[in-house]
């Protein structure tokens, strides 16, 4: 299992054919206590860097991106009764959807952990 | 202590008082929906049995209920004044949301607006019958017309978003005449969020300008994104971070050179009435929110009117209906037939009938009981007292364009100050309630970090500002010696604790239903 990064704060966490998709810990500080997650459709296909997710917290509402292309497979039901989930556990517990990769080349775009530490301290 | 012996503040609850019976606390009520007061067989007004009919509705008949509540008139008085007092407005005190009624309203506006022939005429009336209608709504444009520099104005937009897209609609009938299909609007950061809104609305693609370190409209930037597909910008001035644009000249002007148009988001021209006539600095069209200006009531869903003033290059476009003088009369234009002189190539029409004509009254009566004179220390008392706020509160908040100068109507801040107390903006707010304030405006403008946004008008006496910033310097002390416990537990004292905003706009529940009785009794 690797854990790849985007400049726009979520992860991916790649196992085979199968990527887990969440916000990073300094995003769920940036946004401050979710109030609202919405999912999107099992089945729904999506591109990478299309709309995958919506994030609301008492600040604003943003969107999570699909960090690669990929079929939904299954989306973290618990975060809608729960969101603040995405706050107590980003990494782990508060992930969004599960994708079923389509072109797993577009990993190499993305960072590894070093690199994005290194990018969330420039910011 | 008053004279007479009597405390002059509030009486303390002492930790074993006992809990009310009724759960109410003296003249703290807690209200019931009108539904649950409601009975079946109550009403407000004495019906005479209706005769059973033969109906011809072919079986279109309503078979049940019509499901409204039935009460008696002092029932319903009583409800909606209860609910009332647990609601924070204008009349209470110093309302730093810088939103649609954040200042007074004079009762003498209220006044005029009850005059029976403001107040009880009807829309369709005979235009002879209503020539003082006429005039007022005529006499308000010739105000707002002198007031911007500008020679058209339209009256009809119902409120401030309204208004933008009134604007961007003759922007684009000015493009649309010219064969020109410009696809692209560009609008700064620190223009309202409900300009982007507008633009797309109208069809446009939106291209954000960054602010400059000083929170103004980074000109390089504008002037790098101008060419022949950008049909106009959109600015606020003064702008969200309650700083004037100086540049805002020179970017007309490059707008124009390149073939746009400038739409000026004018909510804040309060800060400005009187000083600056926007039409001098090249904008085509803006809306003014008579609501906030010029001090007629709004919020809470009451009417808004947002009147939009246009250069000579959109005056053509303006919308339908406006008031012309015929001979001795005054006339409402309507009809697209009257598509002559002035309004040759309008859009259309917005609205119904011709706009918010109790808040036309009302704002009328501002201007005329301010005199020309008066509108202009309006300006300069808002922008006094935002800055006195701005200059009390810098030392212990964090002020991040101080620098840049004196601000407008506004004071800003972010949450920098706040940082390692664990204490957020948000539960700044809240603790703010418990000291009996309306919270400031927070977390916009974006491009400040948790931001906190105090308008406080030129309603304020200096007194009144005195105490605002003493309950705030208060709190920042609380804050920095670590009382979190005052903070994110708040409102201690409000009616309703923290509510959950979002899944009541998320997941609004509309309609009431009838509990089930054997469920409850279970």
């Amino acid at each position: 299992m690797s854990v790849y990064y985007t400049e726009d704060h979520e992860w991916v966490s790649v196992e085979g054919d199968t990527g887990i998709v969440g916000i990073t810990d300094y995003a769920q500080k940036q946004l401050g206590d979710v109030v609202f997650v919405e999912l999107p459709d099992v089945g729904k296909v999506l591109d990478q860097g299309a709309e995958a997710a919506v994030v609301e917290s008492v600040k604003a509402a943003s969107e999570v991106y699909a960090p690669v292309s990929g079929e939904v497979m299954e989306a973290n039901e618990a975060l809608q009764d729960d969101p603040a989930i995405v706050n107590a556990s980003p990494e782990e517990n508060g992930w969004f959807v599960k994708l079923s990769l389509s072109d797993k080349s577009q990993l190499d775009e993305l960072m590894d952990q070093a690199a994005y530490k290194a990018f969330v301290k420039t910011l | 202590m008053l004279k007479n012996g009597r405390q002059t503040s509030p009486g303390s609850v002492t930790e074993n008082a006992p809990q009310t019976f009724t759960g109410n606390r003296a003249l703290m009520l807690d209200e019931p929906l009108i539904f649950e007061i409601a009975g079946p067989k109550t009403t407000g007004v004495d019906l005479m049995d209706v005769p059973q009919v033969e109906t011809r509705l072919g079986g279109l008949e309503r078979n049940r209920e019509i499901g409204l509540p039935g009460l008696a008139e002092p029932e319903v008085v009583r409800h909606y004044t209860r609910l009332s007092r647990m609601n924070y407005a204008i009349d209470m005190g110093i309302f730093p949301l810088g939103s649609c009624t954040m200042k007074h309203n004079p009762r003498l506006n209220e006044k005029l607006a009850r005059l029976p022939g403001f107040a009880d005429i009807h829309p369709l009336q005979p235009a002879q019958s209503v020539q003082g209608a006429l005039e007022l709504i005529d006499e308000l444009a010739t105000w707002l017309k002198k007031l911007c520099g500008m020679p058209e104005v339209s009256m009809s937009p119902k409120a401030g978003a309204h208004g933008e897209l009134c604007g961007m609609l003759a922007i684009r009938a000015a493009h649309e005449a010219r064969g020109e299909a410009r696809k692209v609007v560009l609008v700064p950061e620190s223009a309202h969020g409900t300009n982007p809104a507008t633009a797309a609305f109208c069809g446009y693609e939106v291209d954000a300008i960054p602010a400059t370190p000083e929170g103004r409209v980074d000109l390089a930037a504008l002037k790098a994104k101008l060419g022949p597909d950008v049909a106009g910008v959109m600015i606020t001035n003064p702008n969200t971070c309650g700083l004037f644009e100086p540049e805002l000249a020179e970017i007309s002007e490059a707008v124009h050179q390149a073939g746009g148009y400038v739409y000026c988001d004018g909510a804040n021209f309060n800060a400005i009435v009187g000083k600056v006539r926007p039409g001098d600095l090249g904008i085509d069209a803006m809306h003014i929110n008579l609501h906030k200006t010029f001090s007629t009531p709004h919020g809470g869903g009451g009417p808004g009117s947002g009147p939009v003033v246009f250069s000579e290059a959109l005056a053509p476009y303006a919308p339908l209906p406006f008031v012309r003088k015929a001979g001795d009369m005054l006339e409402l234009v309507e009809e697209e037939q009257a598509r002559t002189g002035s309004h040759s190539d309008s859009f259309g029409r917005m609205v119904a009938f011709h706009g918010q004509m109790g808040m036309f009254v009302r704002a009328l009566s501002y201007m005329k009981s301010h005199g020309a004179d008066g509108l202009r220390q309006v300006a300069e008392d808002a922008v006094l007292n935002a800055n006195y706020i701005l200059r009390r509160l810098e030392g212990e908040l964090t002020a991040p364009f101080a620098a840049s100068g004196p601000c407008m109507h506004e004071a800003l801040f972010s949450d920098e100050w706040l940082e390692d107390t664990g204490i957020t903006t948000l539960d700044l707010a809240k603790a703010m309630i418990d000291e009996g304030y309306h919270p400031m405006t927070m977390y916009f403008p974006l491009v400040v970090h948790g931001a906190m946004l105090i308008e406080p008008t030129e309603t304020e006496s200096k007194a009144g500002l005195d105490r605002f910033i003493e309950t705030i310097l208060a709190l920042a002390g609380a804050a920095k010696a670590g009382d979190v416990e005052r903070f994110k537990e708040a409102p201690f004292y409000a009616p309703l604790r923290r509510l959950d905003e979002t899944a009541a706009a998320r997941k609004p529940i509309l309609t009431w239903t009838e509990p089930d009785l054997a469920e409850a009794a279970e």
